[in-house]
């Protein structure tokens, strides 16, 4: 019989986010899209109070603001982040952002502009956006919902978006100082870049999946933390943080047929 | 002093092959009036400079666009804009794809007469690869640092749409964020503004005068033009009209798609616009979108 907990896999990844954030105090969280803005909040409210957040829009909160249509919610403002502000943060390296790259490679690099050749593309998404600069100057994690090899390459991704710790990218005198990946979260685990020359790691595994798989559906070879134990999910406190910060449960719609946090049970 | 215009005016100013920056950001506070009698306009080859919307997907389905210099193209509630990926995917525009903090640097650099910013952005991505005109420059200071030299985006016309303006070409941005219109401003040889609300002269609180972001020797010429950001947000005005932009979105997937799109909202001109997409009554309905 395989364990059945009392959270969905959503909810599960939202908390493994949160970690991402944990300890880092005085910095701007930023959380792009449901998912890590959800755990960016969760953080926030709960083992990180000092973590800066905005209402997703042009203002500092420090009550993190609920998603989507608020009802009596009136969001109350700490300060004044503007794009132009979120820029000067980035350069000044005082952040950490979580986004969701189409295409992730063995060295960290990432892909959010096309799929295919540049010059004439199979499939043409946002753009580099502002992944050159948040991947060069302050600490990067990822948010995948769909592990697979199509987001996990073998090669490199496509088009290089946002840095990682590939040597050949690096011309003499590149400072590379400020690179500080940390964090993938995606729907079969959570792995990090802590494995010799930054190579990927897998250090936790979500619910009834084994490394097998994760590594199945992993276009390059992973490592494996020693002891390699489960994803910690949500308490209750915690999942009284998400449900209230998410009330028309968007999150539901994050993961494909929103599973429970055991995929076993499926 | 009167630097009132009319749309056709500005539009005249605009000529082909000219490198013309767009203010606002994704679906937000587009100068989209402006844009619509540019794309009434037979003029050809433009370079256009922006945080791309809705604006540079109309450019490029009609054809306008001979080189884009971007950061993204996105309509934020309709992530990908659809016309952009047929012409990006058609790969017929020449491009310039930069980091969002490069693009910044690059308005600065021109707006400060210099010839270049330089920035640790894009170093070790394809921005560079994919940019051979792009340098780098190692720092003439400690260790000799190798940095990227973000060259100037020299403007010859930059588009803004503001909330107040008046005939002396004074310009009030009340809404939530500036994005980067006074940069676009400041690295224009010439700056054309639409706007809500037109004055003749401000008389403005202390507090009013604050959301005024750049000067006026900076602005050629203002336009009136309510709603002329429609259907992208100009905050606290109006939000932005999602049903329109979903229209204009399915649009893309339909034989002849923008044919018809620019055949009922475009070809008649600004007044029959307004009309076909309900102004100004329906600026009113819409509310200004929940993050």
């Amino acid at each position: 019989m395989s364990q059945h907990y009392d959270y969905t896999l959503a909810e599960l990844m939202i908390n493994a986010a949160a970690e991402a954030w944990r300890g880092d105090g005085e910095i701007l969280a930023s959380g792009i899209g449901v998912i890590p803005r959800l755990g960016a909040s969760l953080a926030k409210l709960t083992h990180t109070p000092e973590l800066l957040m905005t209402d997703s829009e042009a203002f500092l909160v420090e009550e993190p603001v609920p998603l989507g249509a608020r009802g009596d919610f009136e969001p109350r403002y700490s300060g004044y982040m503007g794009f132009e502000r979120v820029f000067e943060c980035v350069w000044g390296g005082r952040r950490h952002v979580m986004i969701g790259p189409t295409q992730i490679d063995r060295f960290g690099q990432t892909n959010l502009s096309v799929i295919g050749s540049y010059d004439k593309p199979k499939a043409a998404m946002l753009g580099v956006r502002g992944l050159p600069g948040n991947s060069i100057n302050h600490k990067s994690s990822m948010l995948v919902p769909n592990h697979s090899p199509r987001t996990f390459v073998a090669g490199e991704v496509d088009m290089v978006s946002g840095v990682g710790y590939n040597p050949a990218r690096w011309g003499a005198g590149m400072k590379a100082d400020f690179v500080d990946l940390r964090r993938i979260i995606t729907d079969l685990c959570v792995m990090d870049f802590g494995g010799p020359e930054h190579a990927v790691r897998v250090i936790s595994l979500h619910p009834g999946v084994s490394f097998e798989q994760v590594q199945a559906a992993t276009g390059f070879p992973l490592l494996a933390l020693e002891n390699l134990g489960e994803t910690r999910g949500p308490g209750a406190d915690a999942l009284a943080i998400i449900r209230r910060l998410d009330p028309h449960n968007l999150r539901a719609a994050q993961i494909k047929g929103n599973p429970p946090a055991n995929r076993a049970e499926l | 002093m009167n630097k009132e215009m009319t749309l056709a005016a500005v539009a005249g100013r605009i000529e082909s092959g000219m490198t013309i920056g767009i203010g606002g950001w994704g679906p937000r506070r587009k100068p989209m009036a402006i844009v619509r009698e540019i794309l009434r306009s037979d003029v050809t080859d433009l370079t256009v400079v922006a945080y791309g919307g809705p604006e540079v997907g109309m450019l490029c389905a009609a054809g306008k666009v001979k080189k884009l210099v971007f950061g993204f193209v996105t309509m934020d509630a309709i992530p990908l804009e659809p016309f952009y990926r047929k012409a990006r995917e058609a790969g017929t525009l020449e491009l310039m794809e930069l980091d969002e903090g490069m693009l910044e640097w690059g308005l600065r650099a021109a707006g400060m007469r210099l010839p270049f910013l330089p920035t640790r952005c894009g170093l070790a991505t394809d921005v560079l690869a994919k940019n051979p005109a792009i340098q780098t420059i190692a720092s003439p200071y400690g260790n000799g640092e190798v940095l990227l030299a973000m060259p100037a985006l020299n403007l010859d016309v930059a588009l803004l749409h503001v909330n107040d303006a008046d005939r002396w070409g004074n310009t009030l941005i009340s809404g939530r964020d500036a994005y980067f219109d006074h940069l676009f401003a400041r690295a224009a040889t010439s700056c054309f503004v639409s706007c809500e609300r037109l004055q003749d002269k401000f008389a403005l609180t202390a507090e009013q005068a604050k959301a005024n972001l750049f000067e006026r020797y900076l602005v050629s010429g203002v336009v009136h033009v309510p709603g002329g950001a429609h259907p992208t947000l100009n905050h606290p005005d109006y939000g932005w009209d999602l049903a329109h932009m979903q229209a204009y979105a399915a649009a893309a997937s339909e034989e002849g798609g923008w044919e018809g799109y620019r055949a009922r909202y475009i070809a008649g001109g600004e007044a029959a616009y307004q009309r076909e997409a309900g102004l100004p009554a329906r600026l009113s309905e819409l509310s200004h979108p929940v993050f």
